[in-house]
């Protein structure tokens, strides 16, 4: 099971890094997410791997998983979904505004280079 | 400890105090202002007296207070000869400083800024020289460069100001993060960071490998400060500056800290012919150009300017000998320099302040227009120049003493005669000064008609000539024992100074007699050497400055253009490829041990997720430019995610991962409806194979790290064993996951929620500002581009939620209250109520939901996070820490007993944060699809087989 998950973690990683390197805002948001499972499931995994010993204590339990990172993931999955909510309205104000989700414009109107030194 | 040494933070804190007042008091007028800026140098001064006794019987007054321990950094003060002798210069010229700058100022500048900085400035450089605490010093050190840089650019309108203020700070400033290093430096070597420990260890510094480095690293700081050769330039265009600030920065006090610092570390410091050949011959240089050059300047403040880099350059010198003889005349004439240059830079302010000009070439003629200022400025001068019995020729003739009988790699003669000709030029600029300004003729075309000024600003100057005279005249009498105590705390000696007017026929006498002579004569033939000098070339070293600023930031320029070119996509590589090799040599530099864990055996219905989570992330990467399809795929990779947590006895996480699904997904649709629905093909096969490689690499080397972690046990014990102990006992919850949320770490959840409520106002914000700008009126021309589905709110579905939604907030109140004991919690109650008011919101329309909406999703999110904290606070009461919960249990017949716990509000809050957030950005993104001229549907489905009957009413039925 290591492998299993220790690969689809590897591969939503690959995935994940792969569409934020592309040059529009949409495919950068889908990465973005797939990078969040990658971590989340990453997190999770420091915990090592236990089958069927939730962390809810009971009288016939046989032991129980580590309850830390389940419990730091679990914000980080809420929290995770509050920084895709604003990712995706930038980038959907960014293509309202600007009429293009392209990511790398060049800058139409670069700030002219300061004179340093210069009688200002 | 002493009751004086609790007196020292004291003086030290008082100038910053006194730095709010002048902000409050200048309405109350400028003379009132001035006065209660006067009284807070003066208490800190009359501390300081208080103290004194005890430092005149030998005693050092010490302060101690651990702040950061662990870093040595420690506020302990201390307050010896030397640290009274400064701390005396500073706030006793403060205080005439101030009463000067009253006058001096006109009705336009802004005094109460001026008194603020001024007071700054005085609170750092007090806080120098009390420092026991390198680090605490160092802190003190660069807020004078930061003061300072605020008192030269006083006057924001004048370029030169801007321009000299900032050519300062970058001087001082670099000096500044040179000694920052060497003082790391000889800390590390002793082992401590506190003053009186180092001064200790001399032997033990001297003999370090890092002596040099160290001693260069301090003396580069010292030599920026003290405007030492080469550093010499800044301090003439600092006196763009106004009078005031010269007077006090530029001769008194600021250019004197590194005088202080060198004299300060010189019992661990000096006597390597290191220090000799470095202090002694940069002092020497930085004397003879300083006296060169002021004898050519026009201008009364450049003159005295460098007159000033002249005798810091002398006192470097004494300094740099290394003998404690020398070191008694370096502190002999750091006190008289300050008295005559003070009063002199005044003066010029006076002149300046009259007549309106300070070139020389314009003046002349004003002894008998401004009689009570050609009084100060002859004697002030002649004592500049050395001329008995002021006291300027005291320490002078004590320096020739010193110089005449030290040698320079063997040679007897190159000091004395170097000496000499500084002490010559700087006779005839003092002549010069004289001479020029107020002999000669009354001239008729002054700018301004020149007189004496009001009493209140020629009394500052007067004081100090005062004290120019009386020194000269008793000098034991009056500065003998403290130029007694100062120099013991420099040499750590018990040294006694032998000042007197006569001396015998000595060669310090005929080199005096030598200097006096030539410097009259160098004035008489003043405009013949003032032609050759002005035809000769030299370097001008603003020109220079500017060269080398203007090409470090071109240089920086290009290597932050190179770096940083504005591509996120090209960030992200470098960022990504980074990591990956980071990761990669600590990989192959650590060796590994070998696994400690069994692998699990691989469960069927798992390994069909793993095939689907594998395979949908493939198609996302090679249907990505289908946005919708690329939406699907994700929605079934977060199921399969979900399925591991079940599988991996996370039930908590698997529910929250699911509802968190449906939101984002419906969040993303949302979004997808303004965005283009396909991404157009841009880049070549090179780029998309650079990418896949370096995506390729990331992947395995992450997935090599997890794998190689889950198949070892924890490095460390875990701490989880706590919590699964106290999960119960303490928290009252059998559910830990959720224990640790609301209790164990509830500081935590509640930052958490309070992040997730501001993303949701982000949103709202983002969204208003989008629609107010081009982006909404573009919006109001937006048509879809593929024809609408003709049943916008199909009756099926709108049946369907009204059915679930109370089913759905039943599941919500049940997971919510279980929480505590069972999987469930405010986190995932808050999202699956979220999702069954979304159903009714796109079953019926976003804008006819929300008329039947009555909560505000702001005061939602603000409740919320109310509700956590007023929980939180709850605590206090019973006398705990915050968010310290308690529990118990209620039975109320006929319901069975059931356990209360006050994690419960608490997590009340989280569910009405989550809700709140949640609704709010989807609310946001859908006043989008409002602003493009949706329709508010009057009835709840398009199709209402009941409506053909009864009459519309535009209710629903």
């Amino acid at each position: 099971m290591e492998l299993l998950l220790a690969s689809a973690i590897g591969v939503l990683t690959a995935g994940g890094i792969y569409l934020v390197l592309r040059l529009r805002s949409f495919p950068v948001i889908l990465g973005v997410s797939l990078l969040s499972y990658a971590v989340n499931l990453f997190l999770f995994a420091s915990g090592r791997l236990v089958v069927n010993m939730p962390p809810i204590l009971s009288d016939d339990a046989a032991g129980y998983t580590d309850p830390l990172p389940q419990a730091l993931v679990l914000t980080a999955i809420v929290i995770s979904f509050g920084m895709s909510a604003v990712v995706v309205m930038l980038a959907l104000g960014a293509y309202l505004s600007s009429r293009t989700d392209e990511i790398d414009i060049d800058d139409p109107d670069p700030i002219p280079e300061a004179e340093p030194g210069a009688v200002e | 400890m002493d009751t004086g040494g609790n007196f020292l933070p004291i003086i030290a804190a008082l100038p910053f105090v006194g730095a709010l007042i002048p902000g409050v008091m200048i309405r109350a007028g400028r003379t009132a202002c001035a006065t209660y800026t006067f009284m807070a140098s003066a208490l800190a001064f009359i501390l300081l007296m208080l103290s004194a006794p005890a430092v005149f019987r030998g005693e050092v007054l010490q302060f101690q207070l651990e702040w950061l321990p662990m870093l040595g950094l420690n506020v302990n003060f201390m307050l010896d000869g030397l640290g009274l002798l400064f701390a005396g210069l500073i706030l006793g010229i403060g205080m005439l400083i101030i009463l000067y700058a009253r006058f001096y100022l006109s009705r336009e500048d802004p005094m109460g800024q001026f008194y603020t900085y001024l007071l700054l400035f005085q609170g750092a450089m007090v806080g120098i020289v009390l420092s026991d605490n390198i680090l605490l010093l160092l802190v003190f050190w660069e807020l004078t460069s930061l003061s300072s840089f605020l008192l030269i650019g006083y006057w924001k309108h004048l370029p030169e100001g801007r321009q000299g203020a900032r050519m300062a700070l970058t001087v001082t400033g670099l000096g500044g993060l040179a000694m920052i290093a060497g003082m790391l430096i000889l800390g590390s070597i002793v082992g401590s960071y506190d003053l009186s420990v180092i001064l200790q260890h001399k032997e033990l510094i001297q003999a370090s490998p890092y002596y040099l480095p160290a001693l260069i690293l301090i003396l580069a700081g010292c030599f920026t400060k003290s405007a030492q050769f080469p550093f010499h330039f800044w301090l003439p265009h600092a006196m763009a500056a106004p009078t005031p600030v010269s007077a006090y920065l530029h001769s008194a006090t600021m250019v004197k800290a590194g005088l202080f610092l060198m004299a300060r570390m010189w019992p661990v410091l000096s006597g390597t012919p290191e220090w000799f050949y470095i202090v002694a011959t940069t002092g020497l240089i930085t004397m003879v150009l300083g006296a060169v050059i002021a004898l050519f300047k026009d201008d009364l403040k450049a003159l005295l300017a460098f007159s000033t880099v002249s005798h810091l350059g002398l006192i470097t010198m004494l300094l740099g000998f290394g003998t404690e003889a020398a070191a008694i005349v370096a502190v002999f004439h750091i006190l008289n320099h300050a008295t005559f240059k003070a009063a002199l830079f005044m003066s010029a302010g006076i002149v300046d302040h009259e007549t309106h000009t300070r070139d020389i070439k314009r003046l002349g003629g004003l002894r008998h227009l401004m009689p009570v200022t050609f009084v100060i400025v002859t004697i002030a001068a002649l004592s500049m120049a050395g001329i008995p019995p002021l006291n300027g020729f005291l320490s002078k003739e004590m320096m020739l003493e010193e110089a005449s009988h030290t040698a320079w790699l063997s040679n007897p003669w190159i000091l004395p005669a170097l000496a000499t000709l500084g002490a010559l030029f700087s006779v005839a600029y003092s002549f010069r000064l004289v001479a020029h300004v107020f002999l000669g003729p009354k001239r008729d075309d002054y700018p301004a008609k020149p007189h004496d000024p009001a009493f209140g600003m020629w009394a500052s100057p007067a004081f100090l000539v005062v004290l120019v005279v009386l020194i000269g005249l008793m000098p034991n009498l009056i500065a003998g024992p403290l130029v007694d105590i100062t120099a013991a705390a420099v040499t750590g000696g018990h040294p006694h100074a032998h000042i007197s007017h006569w001396h015998g026929l000595v060669p310090a006498f005929w080199m005096s007699v030598a200097a006096i002579l030539g410097g009259a004569l160098f004035l008489s033939l003043h405009g013949a050497l003032e032609r050759g000098w002005n035809a000769a070339p030299r370097p001008e070293a603003k020109v220079i400055f500017d060269a080398i600023t203007r090409a470090s930031t071109r240089a920086s320029h290009w290597l932050t253009d190179t770096l940083h070119n504005g591509s996120i996509t090209r960030y992200g590589a470098i960022f990504a490829a980074a990591i990956t090799a980071a990761g990669l040599f600590a990989w192959f530099e650590s060796p590994m041990s070998a696994p400690t864990r069994e692998m699990l055996p691989i469960n069927a219905i798992m390994a069909i997720g793993w095939v689907l989570l594998v395979i949908s992330t493939g198609c996302i990467i090679a249907f990505h430019r289908n946005r919708i399809l690329s939406l699907v795929l994700l929605g079934v990779i977060g199921l399969a995610v979900s399925m591991a947590f079940v599988y991996f006895s996370a039930p908590d996480l698997a529910l929250t991962q699911i509802s968190v699904e449906v939101v984002t997904i419906i969040l993303l649709l949302l979004a997808l409806n303004f965005l283009p629905g396909r991404t157009p093909v841009e880049s070549g096969m090179p780029r998309r194979l650079r990418d896949a490689v370096i995506a390729g690499a990331a992947g395995l080397a992450v997935g090599g790290l997890t794998y190689a972690i889950l198949l070892r046990d924890f490095a460390a014990e875990s701490i989880s064993a706590y919590h699964l102990a106290n999960s119960y006992k303490g928290g009252g919850g059998k559910n830990v996951v959720n224990v640790i949320l609301v209790d164990f770490r509830g500081f935590d959840t509640f930052g958490e929620i309070i992040v997730l409520g501001i993303a949701a106002l982000v949103i709202y914000a983002l969204t208003k500002s989008v629609l107010r700008g081009p982006g909404g009126r573009w919006l109001l021309n937006w048509g879809p581009d593929d024809d609408e589905a003709g049943d916008r709110h199909p009756l099926m579905m709108v049946v369907v939620t009204r059915v679930i939604m109370p089913i759905a907030l039943m599941v919500g109140a049940y997971i919510f209250l279980r929480g505590h004991n069972a999987p469930g919690g405010g986190f995932i109650a808050g999202l699956i109520v979220a999702i069954a008011l979304l159903m009714q919101y796109m079953a019926s329309g976003f804008a006819w939901a929300e008329e039947r909406q009555r909560y505000h999703y702001h005061a939602m999110i603000a409740a919320g996070v109310m509700t956590a904290a007023v929980t939180g606070m709850g605590s206090w009461l019973a006398g705990r820490q915050f968010l310290t919960s308690s529990y118990g249990y209620i039975h109320i017949p006929p319901i069975e007993e059931f356990e209360w716990a006050t994690a419960m509000a608490f997590d009340t809050g989280v569910f009405i944060t989550v809700v709140g957030a949640v609704m709010l950005a989807l609310h946001s993104l859908s006043s989008m699809s409002r602003r493009t001229g949706e329709q508010v549907n009057i009835h709840p489905m398009d199709v209402d087989p009941g409506r053909g009957a009864a009459p519309a009413d535009g209710k629903e039925a």
